[in-house]
């Protein structure tokens, strides 16, 4: 093992468990912190730690020369980027390298190249995986789209091609709005952003967001099964499982081996996720992106193979082979994440920043508790809100949810408006349990105030 | 003339403009009209808007932009 002392740069529930990981492998840690974050539990936890600025994340954990900077001052061999703030900037990755410390993660050059959609997507078509049917590349006429429409069919979405996060994009149901609103959408695009350029893509409409873990070290590439992450609010997942019980045993196979086969074409070190949509209706799944950093989600994944995920990325970083086979890997039992949020599920989600006043974490056979909350904590109003995230496993799923409902009753935060309501709410709905839903389901449910919230 | 203060509503980070790319919602000086948006507020990634409420005219600006705020604390001098 290369690394002696691993910098953790990065906060909250996800700090604390990287610098457990560490500690087990008897790694020194320096824990990266802002002025909000003094007092933290990471901060309490890790051997050393260093202030690396203000509050904000702009000036603290997004400011690359200041985390950069301090690592080096602490005398670290690695830097864990955890998950958001720097995991997936390339710079970020690349500056690290410079300075001479291991970057626990894949090289800058994969970042680079599984982070932008359209070279993800042209790395998926070379590796044989499906992507969402579109059309190839830019559409500049009305005559070539009827013909992309004539393949893809009905419902499509029109996008721009210099657009992003979800602007100029219109869904169409029929030719007779497409003929209309293709020329239209093409002046808007040439409008609003100086280019007319539109792409077409097939809407899956009522899909599932199913993801395959994988673990590579630059020349093996195994996965670790699927996680459905299909309950979203706002694009914000809630709720996460493995395994997703949708998947047929032939469709699992053909699906995670896809994702080998990108993750392989990409030589790719690190833990890694395959974001894919899911049909149930016609059993095609379509990936859409991969996220080059441990997910949020990990523990579900967890739960059911008896992997440590962090462990083995800090392991493949420090230069060590994967030692484990594909068919070493199985799955046992059923595993359920719920976020536990600073939102008030009864006033719109509104953020909570408050104070702890009293915690009570909820335990026993099966149930861990992923945080850094204390009592005491005052959660600071400056970086997400997710302030924990219970983790339940058990032989069957129909175990697993009733495990959830206790676990969720012994979980008191005192003091704080937390999402318990809608999970205590979700875990007895009767769509939950048959595991029907799909990635607007949530959202269906919240506009019906079908939920019980308080 | 007596001078007022509108409060923060909630901790967080204050910003003077909608957008970065956009003018201060309001400067030293302007009127102000009670319920009218002033500034904005992140707190856990979420934009809350700060709506004044007094009516008067605009003496300071007592928090820098992008600075952080605590819940209550005087953001904007107001005389009215």
């Amino acid at each position: 093992m290369k690394i002696k002392t691993l910098f953790i740069a990065n906060r909250g529930e996800i700090a604390v468990r990287i610098i457990r990981a560490a500690q087990e492998l008897g790694i020194r840690t320096v824990q990266a912190y802002s002025a909000a974050d003094k007092d933290s539990l990471a901060v309490r936890l890790a051997d050393e730690a260093i202030d690396i600025g203000p509050a904000q994340a702009a000036k603290s954990y997004l400011n690359i020369p200041a985390v950069v900077a301090a690592a080096t001052r602490s005398g670290a061999d690695a830097v864990h980027p955890g998950y958001g703030f720097l995991a997936e900037n390339a710079d970020f990755a690349d500056a690290v390298e410079k300075a001479g410390l291991i970057f626990v993660g894949p090289t800058g050059q994969a970042i680079r190249l599984m982070g932008d959609k359209v070279s993800a997507r042209n790395a998926a078509l070379a590796a044989g995986v499906p992507v969402v049917p579109g059309s190839e590349g830019r559409v500049d006429d009305l005559l070539t789209a009827r013909d992309v429409v004539a393949r893809l069919g009905f419902p499509v979405m029109i996008k721009a091609a210099a657009g992003g996060g979800g602007r100029g994009i219109r869904i169409v149901g029929d030719m007779e709005v497409f003929e209309r609103l293709m020329p239209q959408a093409r002046a808007e695009a040439l409008a609003a952003f100086g280019d007319g350029g539109l792409f077409i893509e097939k809407l899956i409409e009522r899909a599932r967001h199913i993801e395959v873990q994988v673990l590579g070290d630059g020349h093996d590439v195994i996965h670790c099964f699927e996680r459905d992450c299909s309950l979203q609010r706002r694009r914000q997942k809630v709720w996460e499982e493995a395994p997703s019980v949708a998947l047929p045993a032939r469709v699992r196979e053909a699906l995670c081996a896809s994702a080998i086969a990108l993750a392989k074409a990409v030589r790719y070190r690190g833990a890694g996720t395959l974001e894919y949509l899911y049909d149930d209706a016609t059993q095609a799944f379509y990936f859409i992106e991969m996220n080059t950093r441990i997910q949020v989600e990990h523990p579900v994944t967890e739960m059911i193979t008896g992997l440590d995920l962090v462990r083995l990325m800090i392991q493949i970083a420090g230069g060590e082979r994967l030692s484990l086979r594909q068919d070493e890997i199985r799955v046992r039992g059923h595993s359920i994440q719920v976020r536990i949020n600073a939102e008030d599920p009864a006033n719109n989600f509104a953020p909570f920043p408050g104070k702890v006043e009293t915690l009570m974490t909820p335990g026993g056979n099966g149930v861990r508790f992923d945080t850094m909350l204390f009592a005491g904590y005052q959660i600071p109003p400056f970086y997400d809100s997710l302030l924990g995230k219970l983790i339940v496993w058990d032989d069957t799923r129909d175990r697993a949810l009733a495990r959830l409902t206790r676990a969720l009753r012994e979980l008191e935060i005192g003091g704080c408006k937390t999402t318990k309501p809608l999970h205590l709410a979700l875990a007895e709905d009767p769509e939950v349990r048959a595991a029907t839903y799909d990635t607007r389901w949530l959202e269906r449910r919240l506009d019906q105030n079908a939920l019980r919230l308080t | 003339m007596a001078q007022t203060h509108i409060l923060s509503p909630l901790p967080g980070t204050y910003y003077r403009q909608p957008a970065p790319d956009q003018p201060p919602y309001k400067n030293v000086g302007d009127p102000v009209t009670v319920g009218e948006v002033v500034g904005l507020i992140e707190v856990m990634k979420s934009f809350i808007e700060v709506k004044s409420e007094h009516g008067g005219k605009i003496v300071a600006f007592l928090i820098e932009n992008e600075e952080p705020v605590m819940a209550g604390q005087p953001i904007i001098a107001i005389e009215g």
